[in-house]
């Protein structure tokens, strides 16, 4: 079985993030940039997958600018056994990504997509439902356990009521919840081996697909912040004031 | 120009959270018919029948709707809903798994989790967990759209729509349900209370989480939330956590007992009306946004609560 794992590269989830003053976005200039934390339970699943033998090859696919080879180099590392990078220097929608996921698919004959279930910047929660629409493959989302058979995967996915199992007939999409695993890091000899991988490029622009955005940042602030409150020093304190307020 | 609004329900109840998505509707257009897709779901429909500003409540039932599996749910859409030009529903985990499958479809982008509607077209919704808001426009001729409840007040009751029965599209046979572990609650349901009691890390085992906050919360009528962390180490099941990755939560009076407030767990409550933390970290990053902060330790400051609000 050959897996794709798709990749983004976003800002760090532990960096408090600036607006720009104009308005126009987040400030992206010399933050620090790391792979979704999503995507890397997705790919960790993959590589864990591969050790236990229902795997035999994992290609990891970023989507952006070429700064995202350096992502792309860490899945490497963890795993993955070869790369490609889609270079585009736009910031492109799920819809999009979906088109040129879909293209790789085809392209690589690939059994099953890994996804993160959303990127940490964006926080859309669309591409893996919306590349399995148009493949018109079968979807697993937000996956909290997998056991993968030949035809087919048993899917255990994270839902408002608790946890569903669902048996998801191949070829299909995954998308990844946190509780899935635990990814491991990267070793120096494996980093060193990473090095001598191959990453594919090509151009989005080149794949024939439809890029436009479908919708307009008109803009991008600042959430109103909350009024700063008060120490109360002991819990009748607090009671009383939650009481004053008809609170409770 | 019409909206078809999938209902969020298990077949027996009808979900708040179709009430809340049914206002931000109208906030888009007048015209709005609700989709219940299920099995043996007849009281789903007479109830999102009752809600006030609703034209037609359509029933799709079948053995295979019966868990609305993202296929056979978005094919229903899809075949039933051509002559619409907006499709929403909660972002719940049923409509966050479908919605994106029906937008796909429609070659349009969906607009995930509004928390604003500035115009037909124009919406606001948060992106970096809640650390920025973004405003933006639709090109797109249909729209696909999921709600953030939390942030619109429920429909109320007092309509009387009629309610017709469709034939779903044919099952697409991609997935088949094989079980269901439903987490048994008895305290109010966590995205519609009015109080939220939640607790973090430092109760240090699932023992004294549960026996600290549950008769905390049923003093409170509350329901009882969780941080991630207080999840990940096995003291609370998983559908009681708060935050970016779990639930988005904006009750009137949020207790934050024993939690240091990550940005992920912010994201999640940070539009409670009151919030109270309890920690003993002053510096704590949820001590700094809570509206009253009490520096102390849970173990003996939750008792001592139970007290004062028993006189």
């Amino acid at each position: 079985m050959k897996v794709l794992v798709g990749i983004k590269r976003v800002v760090d989830y532990n960096i408090k993030i600036r607006v720009k003053q104009d308005q126009s976005g987040v400030e992206l200039d010399n933050v620090k940039m790391s792979m979704n934390p999503f995507d890397e339970i997705a790919l960790e699943e993959a590589v864990r997958q591969k050790e236990a033998g229902k795997i035999e090859e994992i290609i990891a696919v970023s989507i952006g600018p070429q700064a995202a080879q350096e992502t792309l180099r860490t899945a490497l590392a963890m795993g993955a056994d070869r790369a490609i990078l889609i270079k585009s220097d736009e910031v492109n929608e799920p819809l999009c990504i979906a088109k040129a996921l879909k293209k790789i698919v085809e392209k690589e004959h690939v059994n099953m997509v890994f996804l993160g279930k959303q990127a940490i910047d964006d926080d859309c929660n669309q591409t893996a439902q919306m590349l399995a629409a148009l493949l018109n493959w079968s979807q697993g989302t937000f996956a909290s356990h997998l056991k993968l058979e030949s035809q087919s995967a048993e899917i255990t996915r994270e839902i408002d009521g608790g946890l569903q199992t669902l048996s998801v007939k191949l070829p299909a999409v995954m998308s990844v919840d946190l509780r899935l695993n635990e990814p491991r890091y990267a070793s120096l000899p494996n980093i060193m081996k990473a090095k001598r991988k191959p990453i594919e490029e090509m151009e989005l622009a080149q794949l024939g697909i439809d890029t436009s955005r479908r919708l307009e940042v008109l803009k991008v602030e600042k959430p109103s912040p909350r009024k700063a409150g008060q120490k109360v020093q002991t819990v009748d304190e607090l009671v009383d004031h939650l009481k004053a307020a008809h609170l409770l | 120009m019409a909206i078809l609004l999938l209902a969020e329900h298990d077949n027996h109840s009808l979900s708040e959270q179709t009430a809340k998505a049914l206002s931000a509707a109208h906030e888009i257009d007048d015209d709005i018919d609700i989709l219940v897709c299920g099995y043996k779901a007849q009281g789903v429909a007479t109830s999102a029948a009752r809600l006030r500003g609703v034209r037609t409540v359509f029933l799709a039932e079948a053995d295979y709707l019966e868990h609305q599996l993202a296929e056979a749910v978005s094919a229903t859409i899809l075949t039933f809903g051509k002559a619409y030009d907006t499709f929403m529903a909660a972002a719940t985990a049923n409509g966050k798994n479908i919605l994106p499958r029906v937008a796909a479809q429609l070659d349009v982008m969906q607009i995930s989790d509004i928390i604003g509607i500035q115009s037909k077209d124009t919406f606001m919704r948060p992106i970096y967990a809640g650390n920025a808001i973004e405003t933006v426009r639709s090109k797109d001729t249909k729209k696909v759209i999921t709600v953030r409840s939390s942030a619109f007040l429920a429909m109320g009751e007092g309509g009387s729509a009629k309610i017709e029965t469709i034939e779903p599209a044919s099952d697409p046979q991609l997935t088949t349900f094989l079980n269901e572990t439903r987490e048994i609650n008895e305290r109010p349901e966590l995205t519609s209370a009015r109080i939220i009691v939640s607790g973090g890390r430092a109760f240090a085992s699932q023992e004294q989480f549960m026996s600290l906050l549950v008769p905390l919360a049923k003093q409170l009528n509350a329901a009882i939330g969780a941080s991630r962390a207080a999840v990940d180490a096995g003291y609370a099941p998983n559908d009681w956590q708060v935050g970016q990755t779990g639930k988005i939560v904006a009750p009137e009076l949020y207790f934050a007992l024993g939690i240091s407030g990550a940005i992920q767990h912010l994201a999640g409550m940070s539009d409670s009306k009151i919030i109270i933390a309890i920690n003993k970290d002053r510096e704590a990053p949820i001590m700094q946004i809570a509206d009253y902060a009490l520096e102390g330790d849970i173990f003996e400051l939750i008792p001592l609560l139970q007290k004062a609000l028993s006189q």
